[in-house]
């Protein structure tokens, strides 16, 4: 069972809270209709689908019911670190040296 | 290698079964081939022995970075049908249940493929409907399927429980009789054992690094552990890992990789006729020949490598089965284990030529493939050798995301095996 903090809470929860919701910083173009239909299929369908450490959202479904980011490694499967919706992306290097 | 028969099966028992010989031998690799396939499970190794078989393209190697069938091949539950949805669908899947009706016998190798019947129970209306929707669709395309009220589900799997009280209360099935199981390790050894004796040549525990391309953008070959191997085709047939070898070739797919995982009971007798599967509840279940319940439901929610899963869906995997079958609430569970599947967003194969010339993909089977194995392999060998889809697989390209001609079986049944 993988252990969850929401950094909304502030706690750090088991995964039965928590749903997942795919790969985080993925951006809706603000002109949706200037793209060309590759630009769509990336935005639609292809994932970085990383075997390593992965940017995602998760979602305290059965708590506060707010997105989250997160960083885990898929691998491990080990939290690296999670941070509001809205807050910039970390650095990984910074993680990997201060990370749990 | 020996051809299986009466006759050598009794010299052999005569002997003490002490004199077979090796079913495949183990070889380095050559310097090159004409194709090279990644991946040694079912898919990958039923296209070397059709191209060897069928297009007469023997120099052949087949790369596993572990052991031939380690992957989701001898992981998974073994279920086979054909009835789905859409058209496309239907003639991939029903092209491999003709292929599997004979494959023993094709295979000189027996894979014990039993069509033991699956079972979908619908427990609401919304299930009636989509049901019965399914099984009209299959009848105009020929394949097998048909409705059984509650009554009549209990007498084809007598251990069903149809109590008007019970929680998800039975309210009839969609019953393919043509569908079963078959036995998965079989399925990767009579294909490995059927394309060495043609001359294929079977290459386990050496990783593909990377692909490597020449300065036109065209396919030279694979660095592996053991070092480079050059090829003008390569098929990749990694399931799971196929987004990591395939983007060492540049080429991105609209692939996701999540656990799946199943469990197996202490063996009992026999007291499990047919497969059964629900998809409200989100589990299914079917009784090995040496007498295991084998159970199985979806993926865990998050994409992972970890060949593992987590406990929370087994708990809920096994609270749908006891829900359903209380008969079964005090057995015990023997073992669970977990494969990583590859899952598109439309639940549906991609069987493709790339934009990489010489570079081929056989990927998204996700929780369902291997009931397709034999139908994917010998449509992949043919997308190989002839550089061209065969009819059936041609709907299949990883084009359709970006068209938009989806062949959508995620929207027609939540949950797919
Ligand atoms: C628990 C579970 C239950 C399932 N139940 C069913 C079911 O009931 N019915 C059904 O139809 N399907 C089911 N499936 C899905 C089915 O198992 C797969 O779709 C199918 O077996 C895929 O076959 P494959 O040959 O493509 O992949 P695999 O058998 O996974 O073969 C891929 C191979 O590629 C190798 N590989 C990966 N990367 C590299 C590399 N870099 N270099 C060299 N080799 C590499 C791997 O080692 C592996 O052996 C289930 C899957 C799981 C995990
Ligand atoms: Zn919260």
């Amino acid at each position: 069972m993988l252990l969850i903090h929401c950094p909304y809470c502030d706690e750090t929860l088991p995964e039965a809270e928590f749903t997942y919701a795919g790969q985080a910083h993925v951006i809706r173009h603000p002109e949706p209709s200037s793209q060309t239909d590759q630009e769509w299929e990336e935005f639609l369908f292809i994932r970085e689908n990383v075997k390593g450490d992965h940017f995602e959202r998760w979602r305290h479904f059965h708590g506060c019911g707010r997105y989250f980011n997160a960083v885990r490694n898929t691998v491990s499967d080990k939290f690296l670190t999670t941070y509001k919706a809205g807050a910039p992306r970390p650095q990984l290097s910074d993680l990997k040296e201060g990370g749990e | 290698m020996t051809r299986f028969n009466a006759f050598s099966l009794l010299k052999n028992a005569l002997s003490g079964n002490k004199n077979w010989t090796e079913q495949w031998p183990e070889v380095e690799p050559k310097s090159s081939y004409d194709v090279i396939i990644v991946g040694a499970g079912g898919h990958g190794l039923g296209a070397a022995y059709y191209l060897a078989k069928e297009h007469g393209i023997t120099n052949v190697a087949v790369i596993d970075k572990g052991w031939l069938g380690g992957g989701n091949t001898g992981r998974n539950t073994t279920i086979i049908r054909s009835n789905y949805l859409y058209d496309e669908s239907a003639r991939l899947y029903d092209h491999a249940v003709d292929l599997w009706e004979d494959l023993s016998q094709d295979l000189n190798y027996n894979v014990m493929y039993s069509r033991r019947g699956v079972l979908m129970l619908a427990h609401n209306v919304h299930d009636v409907q989509s049901f019965k929707r399914h099984i009209h669709a299959n009848r105009l395309n020929g394949v097998d399927n048909r409705w059984l009220t509650p009554e009549e589900c209990k007498e084809y799997c007598p251990p069903l429980s149809i109590s008007k009280n019970a929680r998800y209360p039975v309210m009839g099935g969609a019953l393919q009789e043509r569908a079963g199981t078959a036995r998965h390790d079989a399925v990767a050894w009579g294909y490995a054992r059927g394309a060495a004796m043609r001359g294929v040549d079977i290459i386990q525990n050496c990783p593909v690094t990377a692909i490597r391309r020449n300065a036109d953008g065209s396919v030279a070959g694979v660095e592996t552990a053991k070092g480079f191997i050059k090829a003008n085709k390569v098929g990749v047939s990694a399931a799971g890992h196929t987004s990591v070898v395939m983007q060492t070739a540049d080429v991105r797919l609209p692939l996701e990789s999540y656990p799946l995982q199943a469990l197996v009971s202490e063996p009992v007798k026999p007291i499990f006729p047919c497969v059964v599967m629900s998809n409200a509840v989100h589990a299914y279940i079917s009784q090995s020949d040496k007498g295991e319940l084998v159970i199985g439901s979806g993926t865990d929610q998050y994409t992972s490598y970890s060949q593992r899963g987590g406990l929370p869906l087994i708990e809920h995997t096994v609270a749908a089965i006891t829900e359903i079958f209380p008969i079964f609430n005090r057995m015990r569970m023997l073992r669970k284990w977990g494969g990583i599947v590859d899952v598109t967003p439309d639940r549906s194969a991609i069987i493709s030529k790339t934009p990489v010339d010489g570079l081929y993909v056989n990927c998204g089977w996700g929780t369902g493939g291997f009931k397709a194995t034999p139908g994917s392999a010998h449509t992949f060998a043919w997308t190989i050798a002839k550089n061209e889809p065969h009819p059936i697989n041609a709907p299949f390209t990883m084009e359709r995301f970006r068209t938009g001609r989806l062949i959508d079986e995620a929207a027609a049944a939540a949950v797919a095996h």
